[in-house]
């Protein structure tokens, strides 16, 4: 079943043309992959399919579950099913971790035409993912993400990931910042997650994570374009070519 | 002018408009001076000693200008243009039912679980009680009585316990104090009276809903409440103003005396109406509270939750003069669109090992300005005072402003005094990784602003808190795009 279509997209942001004419499809249950040099949209991309306000979509489309994606406000999309594990989590002050996915998960419940979580259940089930992810129960009662370090914040979007059980998991470079231990811990994290009714996007730099997750399939992004699409062998021929290889003419070659 | 033809020129003056309800002759005309002072004191049926203090302090405003040092702009306020007392809007001007209010203004009431009948009161809808002269709440007053306790109105203390006020009133903030307090010293009308004898722990919150209710009425409350040795008492100020688009005067005094060992405990949920999205209207709320913990061992805590009046200027404060007193100042003080808030507390240390703590949160959002202003003051005498200030600001949308005026002034050398201050933003990131994660913005507003103010939530009674928390919310609405 076919998850999410986008076609033809061009996104701008302030008069600067970022995604020049992008396609993607993503049935469900599979796990792509995109890498890409620095500044090439990745992120753009993330965003926009999250609803981000101050992007200008110029063209094109995009189709969630045979919805209108572009006609959402953010917190339709997510309670969609739209999750993004954010490149740069921010602080929220005054709020705790445990406080703000029970505020979540409650509203994407209502939405979804589910009762709310008694506490009791509502603890449980924290437990329970937060030891999926290796995320130790201290912070849950930190406020998010204040004062965590840069891999306990990526730590806890993939925590968010498992507590709000989504359709599409959107992870921006959740590998950057991690140890090599933590690594394996997220990764199994997110594969554990995996399931026929789920699906992944991966953005990532490093060839390490898709070790661990093993993507059904790998896009190159470049200049606001996919141009190269393949299987988790194009991950391990970037990494050994690098990005220069994209450069010198196998621009578009499918 | 003699009363008769004062009087006679009113009823005179309101028949002309086609109107006469023995409501309607029950006020003074627009203006200060000493024959309206006469007027509201023979209303009043006070003993003559208020009189004299009346005047006194009146004598004593004339000669003060309005202060200005407080980081708050308005118009100038025409004191001849004011009514001292009670002057009814005129039925006709009323909306003659909820169906002619504007549906905003009912949808606000709506989600603050106000009643139907407080809806058309608050709405200015025309019913026949009197409000602006609000009498103290009777229920429980027989059970007090039991107990030696007093709760009446201040009107009906100056009548039946004229040796109690006269022996308290002013006797905290003195009309010499400031223009404020002056001016509600000679003119006030209303306000509650509590007195708990010696070893009383008064066994419910007492509770006072203020209203202002007419248009173009000064209001100028007078509270004062006395602990006895040993004695503890709660007591709860709500304050909600009907809508209306000119400025309406509030200027209150609140005295607090706690002797020997006694505990007084008093909390507000201020939430008059502070204007419209274009900076129209509003309460202005210049406020002179100030408590004395006089015997050793007392204690005395401010909690205030500040959503609502145009203009706020209120520092709620403690003279520590008893050895081994605390004060307690905890405050959330809100503002939205054109709102101003100065508000915070002085710590007066005098007595040897007195303890203080402010806990102070201001929110300001769209163009608002919110500024903490407090004194902490440690005499000579007060050797091993402490003092612990938190001041935190959290700012929504990048328009407003968060201002921290901490004075410090310490004179002994074995004293503690800690601030701590903290500024926090509610940005766009933040707003869109809460709607990333399925949470509405105001939902996400909410949730930030309760937990940045749960300490001082956490010291309202409860059926308080939750009503304060609703308020926070409501009051924040349309904060972002
Ligand atoms: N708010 C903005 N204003 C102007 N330009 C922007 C803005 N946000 C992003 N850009 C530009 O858009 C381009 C794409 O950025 P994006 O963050 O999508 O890249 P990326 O592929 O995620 O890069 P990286 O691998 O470094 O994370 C970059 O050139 C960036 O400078
Ligand atoms: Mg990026």
């Amino acid at each position: 079943m076919e998850l999410l279509k986008i076609n033809n997209l061009k996104v701008g942001i302030e008069d600067k043309l970022i995604i020049k004419g992008l396609n993607l499809t993503i049935n469900l249950g599979e796990v792509h992959a995109i890498m890409g040099p620095n500044g090439t949209g990745k992120s753009t991309l993330a965003n926009v399919l999250a609803g981000k306000p101050g992007y200008d979509v110029l063209e094109g489309e995009i189709i969630f579950m045979g919805k209108n994606l572009l006609e959402m406000e953010p917190e339709e999309r997510a309670r969609e099913g739209i999750f993004l594990a954010f490149q740069y989590p921010v602080e929220i002050p005054g709020v705790t971790n445990a406080n703000f996915m029970k505020t979540a998960v409650n509203e994407i419940r209502k939405y979804r035409q589910l009762e709310p979580l008694d506490a009791f259940d509502f603890l449980q089930l924290m437990k329970e993912r937060a030891a999926l992810v290796g995320l130790d129960a201290s912070y849950l009662q930190r406020n998010v993400n204040e004062g965590f370090s840069g891999g306990e914040k990526k730590r806890n979007e993939i925590f968010h990931l498992a507590m709000l059980e989504p359709k599409l998991a959107i992870l921006d470079e959740t590998d950057s910042g991690l140890d090599i231990d933590a690594l394996k811990i997220v990764a199994n994290g997110v594969n554990s997650l995996r399931s026929p009714e789920r699906s992944f996007l991966v953005i990532t730099h490093y060839q390490r994570l898709l070790n661990y997750l093993t993507p059904d399939f790998v896009h190159v992004m470049y200049d606001g374009r996919i141009v190269l699409s393949g299987t988790k062998e194009l991950a391990l021929e970037l990494e050994s070519k690098g990005y220069d290889w994209l450069r010198n003419g196998n621009n578009g070659s499918k | 002018m003699p009363n008769d033809e004062l009087l006679k020129e009113i009823t005179e003056q309101e028949y002309k408009y086609g109107f006469v309800s023995p409501i309607e002759q029950e006020f003074a005309p627009k203006g200060l001076n000493e024959d309206i002072i006469r007027f509201i004191w023979e209303k009043k049926k006070e003993p003559p000693f208020m009189l004299e203090w009346r005047l006194k302090a009146f004598r004593y405003w004339k000669s003060m200008q309005e202060p200005h040092w407080a980081k708050v702009e308005y118009t100038p306020i025409d004191y001849q243009d004011i009514y001292y007392y009670a002057a009814p809007k005129k039925l006709k001007e009323k909306p003659k039912s909820l169906d002619e209010v504007d549906p905003e203004i009912l949808r606000t009431f709506e989600k603050l679980g106000i009643p139907l009948r407080e809806q058309e009161i608050l709405a200015g809808v025309a019913v026949d009680a009197v409000l602006d002269s609000v009498s103290v709440a009777t229920t429980f007053k027989e059970k007090l009585e039991e107990l030696g306790i007093i709760f009446c109105s201040i009107n009906e203390a100056i009548r039946n316990h004229p040796d109690l006020v006269q022996k308290y009133l002013g006797s905290v903030v003195p009309y010499t104090d400031n223009f404020f307090a002056a001016l509600n010293s000679a003119v006030f009308s209303d306000g509650s009276f509590v007195y708990v004898p010696k070893g009383v722990r008064c066994p419910m919150e007492l509770s006072t809903y203020f209203r202002i209710n007419a248009s173009e009425t000064g209001q100028f409350e007078r509270t004062l409440i006395i602990a006895d040795e040993g004695s503890y008492v709660s007591y709860l100020e709500g304050c909600t103003a009907p809508i209306r688009d000119e400025n309406q005067l509030h200027a209150a005094v609140v005295e607090l005396i706690a002797l020997k060992d006694a505990e007084i405990k008093y909390s507000t949920v201020q939430n008059w109406y502070p204007g419209d999205k274009e900076g129209r209207g509003g309460i202005y709320n210049f406020v002179t509270k100030r408590g004395i913990c006089l015997g050793e061992n007392s204690k005395i805590s401010w909690t205030q939750v500040e959503t609502g009046s145009a203009i706020t200027w209120k520092y709620p404060s403690c003279i520590l003069k008893g050895d081994n007193s605390v004060g307690e100042f905890y405050s959330i003080a809100i503002t939205n669109n054109y709102q101003q808030a100065d508000t915070g507390t002085k710590m007066i240390h005098l007595g040897k090992n007195t303890r203080s703590r402010i806990v102070s949160k201001g929110i300001a959002a769209s163009r608002s300005n919110n500024s903490y202003r407090g004194l902490v003051q440690i005499s000579k005498k007060a050797v091993g005072a402490r003092n612990y200030s938190q001041c935190d600001s959290l700012l929504i949308g990048d328009k407003c402003g968060a201002h921290t005026f901490p004075y410090i002034e310490v004179n002994n050398s074995n004293s503690i005094v800690e601030h701590e201050a903290t500024t926090s933003k509610i940005s766009d990131e933040i707003l869109f990784y809460c709607n990333q994660r399925g949470i509405s913005k105001e939902d996400a507003i909410g949730l930030i602003v309760n937990g940045f103010s749960r300490e001082v939530l956490n010291q309202l009674p409860m059926e308080f808190a939750v009503e304060a928390q609703k308020l926070l919310s409501v009051s924040l609405e349309g904060s972002v795009g």
